[in-house]
């Protein structure tokens, strides 16, 4: 957490006179924006690299803030220094048009020119950066994104997946120094979903840029995303690291049927006879079905608060096998009254229990009581 | 039974350079006016939309009757040519060019009008997104994407031209060679009682115009699902 400050007032007051030269990794961005029954009114500081996804519903702000970032909100009001290059500073009358900021932004439709080619809508950009700026080649982007059979239909003869591929490739070739994506997989049915993740974890390893991914989708947000802001009503209710921001219990999406942890695992060894694969993490271990990934590899997943139950002791002789020890930090009220949401610390990873009430009065659990986390199942994402 | 008269054909070719020189003054003209109809949200929009259109509802004689007053020699745009040393624009060819112009400009202005409201903003976005600046958006973004209204806007702008009357005779008379137009040497005949010529002329107004809209209608059908997005 310690890259990613909370947000809020204090501490910016001073901002606007500390001025934008200051070559600061990281992304300031301070913005207010009033529409008729909304209001934007946020101040982060966001990681200067990986995916910080910007989480919330509809009309929480998250597509506002990210067309503030990208200066095609005109009404905005505020502040914006992109690792260390000042793109808007109200107090300093600084605002640059979006065309002189380097960015690329891929739509929720992929908003491909249907008057040409692939080829030609992914030189668009391309072109009219100087050729010394060019550090993605085409063939590069082209390849990242698997686009090659395409280069040369027209936008109208693709599907909406590839439309989305072409869409990410034509930004990436602007060779931009943050990227921000507007629920690039909202338009898309499942199955194309699926198609395109692959692909948006390629960029998330290969890019060296900040990525601001705007999503309502848990899936993807825990599936992709470092650092996450959640965003509700205009305002950022949250701000962290994935992990830590996830297993929250004073956020709205704690008290959901989905609540949960998110993990970070390395393969640690295959078991060939049972068919099963154990990932590592700090603080301990779990089997999961066979995984097509060499040991060494990090997979993350998730486990839902729904399938951890707890015991006083080390149950043995039952079917659910991934035990670990933890020890209670929190206990508060779940999503129905019947039940409790329980944030433990195993060993450095926080895990999430949803159990019933009554069994954690019987179970006498209150912050610091040492117990047996036994998770039923763990989801495995990409 | 007389046939068309070497005036006759000289009225022609003066009509298609009238139209064709209109057309080009019409777009020229017409594409900023419509863009910004098109973009802007002041509150002059609605009185430079209704002025546009108001060739639409006036009786051309009405419009005549202005500018023939306008450019004359106490009018202020007489004034102004004078000044410069072009003379005076009624009577001319030039006069008639400025008459038409005014008098085709809805049939110009509202189909671009329409084709850039119908690109919406987003392409815009995306174009500035990827580096392109205001110009470079509108030349290289809007315009290919408002083609269809170009064509349309020419054809109609063209077909209008053509089919005037009444502007043209007030302020451009009835000069052989110089103002007399296809649709006033129809109307000369008809005074003289010629009716064959009249036929003649008249028949070719009527092929001219169904064969133009007939492209029009056809060409719109044909791309009734062209959407843009």
């Amino acid at each position: 957490m310690a890259d990613v400050p909370q947000p809020g007032a204090a501490g910016t007051a001073t901002g606007a006179a500390a001025g934008c030269a200051r070559p600061a990794a990281g992304i300031e961005a301070r913005f207010a924006v009033d529409y008729a029954g909304f209001r934007l009114d946020v101040d982060l500081r966001l990681p200067g690299r990986g995916v910080t996804a910007l989480f919330g519903h509809s009309g929480s702000g998250k597509t506002t803030l990210l067309r503030c970032v990208a200066g095609l909100e005109p009404a905005a009001r505020g502040r914006l220094v992109v690792n260390g290059e000042c793109w808007q500073d109200d107090a300093r009358r600084i605002l640059v048009p979006t065309h002189r900021r380097a960015l690329g932004y891929v739509f929720q439709e992929a908003s491909l020119f249907p008057h040409l080619s692939v080829r030609r809508n992914l030189e668009f950009g391309l072109h009219r950066i100087p050729a010394a700026a060019r550090r993605v080649p085409l063939d590069h982007a082209v390849a990242l994104l698997g686009i090659e059979a395409l280069l040369e239909r027209m936008p109208d003869r693709l599907s909406g997946g590839e439309r989305q591929r072409v869409g990410m490739a034509r930004a990436l070739l602007t060779s931009p120094r943050i990227l921000l994506m507007d629920e690039p997989l909202a338009a898309l049915d499942h199955r194309r979903k699926q198609e395109i993740l692959p692909y948006l974890e390629r960029l998330h390893d290969e890019l060296d840029i900040p990525v601001l991914y705007v999503s309502h989708a848990p899936d993807e947000v825990v599936r992709l995303a470092d650092h996450v802001v959640m965003l509700g009503e205009g305002k950022a209710m949250a701000a962290g690291e994935l992990h830590a921001t996830m297993a929250r219990l004073d956020l709205p999406t704690a008290f959901t049927e989905d609540a949960g942890v998110v993990v970070d695992g390395t393969v640690a060894e295959h078991d060939d006879h049972y068919h099963l694969t154990r990932l590592d993490f700090p603080g301990g271990a779990v089997w999961v079905q066979r995984q097509p990934a060499p040991p060494g590899r990090r997979l993350r997943f998730r486990i839902h608060a729904r399938d951890v139950s707890l015991a006083d002791h080390l149950v043995e002789g039952s079917s659910i096998q991934n035990l670990l020890p933890a020890i209670v930090e929190e206990v508060v009220g779940a999503d129905t009254p019947a039940h409790v949401l329980v944030r433990l610390d195993a060993g450095g990873t926080a895990l999430l229990a949803r159990i019933t009430r009554r069994a954690a009065e019987q179970l006498g659990l209150r912050p610091g009581r040492r117990m047996w986390a036994q998770i039923k199942s763990v989801a495995l994402l990409g | 039974m007389p046939t068309l008269s070497g005036a006759d054909w000289s009225a022609i070719r003066l009509t298609l350079e009238l139209a064709a020189a209109s057309t080009a003054v019409l777009l020229l003209l017409g594409t900023p006016l419509a863009w910004w109809l098109a973009c802007t949200r002041s509150r002059w929009k609605g009185v430079v939309g209704a002025v546009v259109a108001l060739p639409l509802v006036l009786p051309p004689t009405v419009i005549g009757f202005y500018l023939l007053v306008a450019m004359g020699p106490n009018g202020p745009v007489g004034r102004l040519t004078e000044a410069l040393g072009l003379g005076l624009l009624p009577f001319s060819f030039a006069g008639l060019v400025v008459g038409s112009v005014v008098y085709s400009l809805p049939f110009v202005v509202q189909p671009l009008a329409n084709a850039f409201e119908a690109i919406g903003r987003r392409p815009l976005e995306v174009a500035a997104t990827l580096r392109a600046g205001p110009w470079d958006r509108f030349f290289n973004v809007a315009l290919p994407l408002a083609r269809p209204g170009f064509v349309t806007a020419t054809i109609l702008g063209f077909a209008h031209t053509v089919g005037e009357f009444g502007v043209v005779l007030m302020i451009g008379g009835n000069i052989p060679e110089r103002t007399r137009v296809v649709s006033v040497a129809i109307y000369d005949h008809v005074e003289a009682l010629e009716y064959a010529q009249a036929h003649w002329l008249s028949a070719g107004m009527l092929a001219f115009s169904f064969v133009v809209l007939l492209a029009l209608y056809g060409r719109r059908r044909g791309h009734a699902g062209g959407g843009v997005g």
